[in-house]
């Protein structure tokens, strides 16, 4: 696996530098209950993410895309391994370092109904990371205005709570919070899964344009496969925390390799029913194929 | 995309449309919780009383006639008199004046071990359920410690180590009680210990001290206001009672004293064990009244009086008798309709608000669904295709109003024109027999106290009559049926030993159980993985075509109409925007708005484009 890693990052376009790195992570979770055993949610993880790059990591449930972008950010325990962002270790970053990472480093929730404090106005939601880093109240005003308008707010959102919102307009006070410090890496765990079509389809143009504008890295985590293929350029796909496959986004979301990310592709319905039915033959002959192939390797299916 | 929570209405969007205009119409109607808090006529008599008493107590010292401890031995358990108001007691102190007085320090007091509980009970409980580990374990120990200790015993040590000070009595008091605090405040706080928006702090660097304060403190506010008053009774009854077992110090006024006092004359004069009792009882009534009041206040879910006066009974009667005979002769469906499975004619569905306006939720939709059919039913949340598959289901909140159209399946009414309600009489004959249902959340359907097997035969023994040996070869066959490999092994399972995409194949089977004409599913493959969910789709395409039945496919999803559906309504804030046969909706496009929603699916579209900007420039979502 490391070894496609490596053949991958090195034909990827954007900034070989490398603003992240994840080398061999492992995240190991307590089990419950006096001397249980421990729960493995991540096995040696590799990936890179350059300046202005967007790498996708997409998985099922349960496969630990989530607990991923929760490592980088210092909220799941790292137990081996090391994450380095802009070449400094900061697999067990204190809250200290963290302060000072966080303005390089943000996220964007999935929920953008327990992401926001429903008892603070938005207005303070925003200036809160601004606060942390010591900004004065004016400026930080100031700030939190052109935020709204970055994100397409309206300027009157500063004084209205969030239940106010509907869930488009609070994933995009989410975003913006998360830009509040201009940061270079921000990590969106399914940030477009709770939302309508349209409004996903808005807030995909919103990453993408602010990404266009600021030049920004994304850790775009999402189970939807064509999700990920419309906003990253490379891929990585997650199985049972492992990643199983990682390259080129063209690549790995129209022609993957790995049985589970064919299975994936072909699993995902089409919006028309002649081509649908078509998938659906070739899901169920990729299926029979698998399956085949597992008995003759001898493992049962 | 939880579509369930749609009921709600909790989503005022901006700029809703005035009343009379078509689609979803009124707004959501809401009320601050002190505006509810003085709504309630036993919360404005607490706080009146409460407040008279506190008045009282500041002012003793102008009010009072006399000295707390003034004694007129010329004049003892005197009857009320112009001097006297309340009369004198067995010392020929003035009652009226030792009321004020012990209203001071009784309420003082109690506020003290309140405050000391607080004090201790709140930074604890916070720690405890923000960090939990270790020092929440101690605390636990503690805390268990605190609440085996008998109190009067451990506050009569006390007396009798430090003197009879109420004061010292209410400390101790207030650190016995303290547990109650802890406990309320640890277990809200682990309720939003691992809440996103406590994460997104963490993220942005805050301190454990600013996320407390800012974030956590709020969610305890509430209970805490609300256990302050009950603990504020509890301490007045506490400290009364130690006095007035005679252990409290005599040199002071407080009701228990007097009350004491008044015991002991109690047969000379009976008024003075009345007026400390009837303060007391005043007091903690209040307390106890206005705790509840809050709680009403705060709670959510206004409740909606109808108010109904006199003179409208008569007609209400009436218009009842009506009903009821139009229920034994239920009008019949229109001609040339009854061969519809279902058919849907101008519904509308609505909610009464707080100021008696209705919050329409579906409006005018109208459609039909034939034997061996599957019907999608698109929209995006809060489009009202959830609501309406649930009045066909007549599963709508209590809260609901059917407020124009009809729904008849089979040739039936099951509303008729005209009934605001669904018949629940003629819909429970239907239900789980000849309509079944597939939610969209498998785990919370199944109830995780009983086995898979047991949830799937009762509903089969109850409905179809047959006994529970029958009903269980059925099951298991059942199970088999929905590509479950091992019956036996889930037939035994308990849901949580389940996947979800085995859990949904499980309902999927008790849908089936009874051989319904018509299955509702609504979003069954939302909360699924897209590998499973291509599973279940299979499945469902595959019974449905077996055993002919109608399927309303509830769903957002247009790969999911796709792949199923023959025909398809598109729903858009409660309204039915188009319908039809599914290549025509999917392909031609008539009504700009399933355009938009088709020109939002990320299928075919070049990556790293814009989506909508590019074409329309649209900034309200």
């Amino acid at each position: 696996m490391t070894e496609t890693a490596a053949l991958d990052a090195a034909e990827s376009a954007p900034a070989r530098d490398g603003l992240l790195r994840v080398e061999n992570l492992v995240v190991d979770y307590a089990g419950k209950g006096f001397r249980a055993r421990k729960f493995r949610a991540l096995t040696d993880i590799n990936i890179s993410i350059g300046q202005g790059e967007t790498l996708g990591l997409v998985g099922e449930s349960g496969s630990g895309k989530t607990t991923l972008g929760r490592a980088v950010l210092g909220l799941a325990p790292v137990s081996g391994g090391k994450i380095t962002f802009e070449g400094q270790d900061i697999s067990h970053a204190t809250r200290k370092q963290r302060r000072i990472l966080s303005r390089d480093m943000q996220v964007v929730f999935q929920d953008p109904y327990t992401s926001l404090n429903p008892a603070l106005e938005i207005g303070d939601i925003l200036a809160e990371p601004l606060g942390v880093q010591g900004m004065e109240a004016s400026a930080a005003k100031k700030r939190v205005k052109e935020l709204l308008d970055q994100v397409g707010l309206p300027s009157d959102a500063l004084h209205r709570l969030p239940r106010e919102f509907s869930g488009g307009q609070r994933q995009r006070v989410a975003i913006a919070r998360a830009l509040a410090l201009s940061p270079k890496l921000i990590v969106c765990d399914e940030p477009v899964s709770a939302l309508d079509l349209s409004t996903q389809a808005r807030v995909l143009d919103l990453f993408l344009q602010i990404q266009k504008d600021t030049g920004v890295s994304y850790l775009f985590v999402s189970h939807d496969l064509d999700v990920v293929r419309h906003i990253s350029h490379r891929v990585a796909v997650m199985y049972r925390g492992e990643i199983v496959e990682q390259g080129p986004a063209e690549v790995v979301t129209r022609n993957p390799e790995h049985p589970y990310t064919q299975r994936l592709l072909l699993a995902s319905p089409v919006p028309d029913p002649d081509r649908q039915e078509k998938r659906r033959a070739d899901r169920h002959r990729l299926l029979e194929e698998q399956r085949q192939q597992a008995e003759q390797a001898g493992v049962p299916a | 995309m939880t579509e369930s929570v749609e009921t709600s209405a909790l989503t005022p969007a901006p700029g809703s449309p005035a009343p009379g205009v078509s689609g979803q119409t009124g707004t959501v109607v809401r009320s601050t919780v002190l505006r509810r808090l003085f709504k309630n006529p036993l919360g404005i008599i607490a706080i009146a009383i409460l407040t008279a008493l506190a008045v009282m107590a500041v002012f003793a010292d102008a009010l009072a006639p006399f000295d707390e401890n003034f004694a007129n031995i010329s004049k003892t358990l005197a009857a009320p008199d112009a001097v006297n108001i309340l009369g004198t007691d067995s010392s020929g102190r003035d009652v009226w004046s030792r009321l004020l007085f012990g209203a001071q320090l009784t309420l003082l007091s109690a506020l003290l071990c309140a405050a000391v509980a607080i004090l201790i009970g709140l930074p604890a409980g916070l720690v405890a359920g923000y960090y939990a580990g270790k020092f929440e374990a101690v605390a636990n120990w503690i805390v268990g410690i605190l609440m085996s200790l008998p109190g009067l015993i451990v506050l009569m040590t006390i007396r009798s180590a430090y003197g009879p000070s109420v004061w010292i009595a209410m400390i101790a008091f207030g650190v016995l009680i303290s547990p109650s605090y802890f406990r309320l405040v640890r277990s809200a706080v682990q309720s939003v210990r691992n809440e996103l928006y406590v994460d997104a702090a963490r993220v942005s660097g805050l301190s454990d001290l600013r996320i407390i304060t800012r974030h956590i403190f709020s969610v305890v506010r509430a209970p805490i206001i609300i256990q302050t008053a009950a603990i504020t009774g509890v301490a007045i009854a506490i400290q009364s009672a130690l006095e007035f077992l005679g252990l409290g110090d005599p040199a002071k006024a407080t009701w228990g004293v007097m009350l004491s006092e008044g015991f002991k004359n109690v047969y000379l004069t009976p008024s003075l064990l009345f007026w400390p009792a009837f303060a007391m009882a005043l007091a903690i009534g209040s307390l106890v009244l206005l705790g509840n009041a809050i709680r009403d206040a705060l709670e959510d879910g206004e409740k909606i009086k109808h108010r109904r006066k006199k003179a409208h009974q008569a007609e209400d009667a009436a218009a009842a008798s009506a009903a009821k005979a139009a229920r034994k002769t239920i009008a019949a469906v229109d001609a040339g309709t009854e061969h519809h499975l279902v058919k849907v004619t101008n519904l509308g569905v609505g909610y009464p608000q707080a100021d008696g306006s209705i919050k329409k939720v579906v409006d005018d939709v109208s459609f039909h669904v034939d034997r061996g059919e599957i019907l999608g039913i698109v929209g995006e949340s809060g489009s009202g295709k959830s609501q309406t598959a649930f009045s066909i289901l007549g599963l709508l909140p209590d809260t609901a109003r059917i407020v124009a159209g009809a729904i008849q399946f089979d040739g039936n009414y099951t509303v008729a024109p005209g009934e605001d309600k669904v018949n629940q009489d003629r819909l429970s004959k239907l239900r789980g027999k000849r309509i079944s249902y597939i939610p969209q959340e498998p785990m919370s359907n199944l109830d995780p106290a009983f086995t898979i097997g047991y949830q799937l035969v009762t509903p089969m023994v109850r409905v179809l009559g047959i006994s529970k040996a029958e009903a269980t070869t059925r099951a298991m066959k059942l199970l088999a049926d929905v590509g479950i490999v091992h019956p036996d092994r889930t037939f035994k399972a308990y849901p949580h030993e389940v996947s979800g995409g085995m859990a949904q194949r499980v309902l999927i089977a008790g849908a089936i159980s009874c051989e319904p004409d018509l299955i509702i599913a609504d979003e069954p493959t939302t909360a699924l993985d897209v590998t499973v969910q291509a599973d279940v789709l299979d499945l469902i395409r595959d019974l449905q075509r077996r055993l002919g039945v109608g399927v309303i496919m509830v769903t957002h999803n247009f790969g999911v109409v796709a792949d199923l559906c023959d025909r398809v309504v598109v729903m858009q804030n409660g309204r039915l925007v188009e319908e039809g046969p599914v290549r025509e909706i999917l392909r031609n496009p008539k009504e700009s708005y399933t355009q938009t929603l088709l020109g939002s699916m990320l299928e075919g579209k070049e990556p790293m484009t814009m989506l909508v900007s590019a074409t329309a420039k649209e900034n309200a979502l």
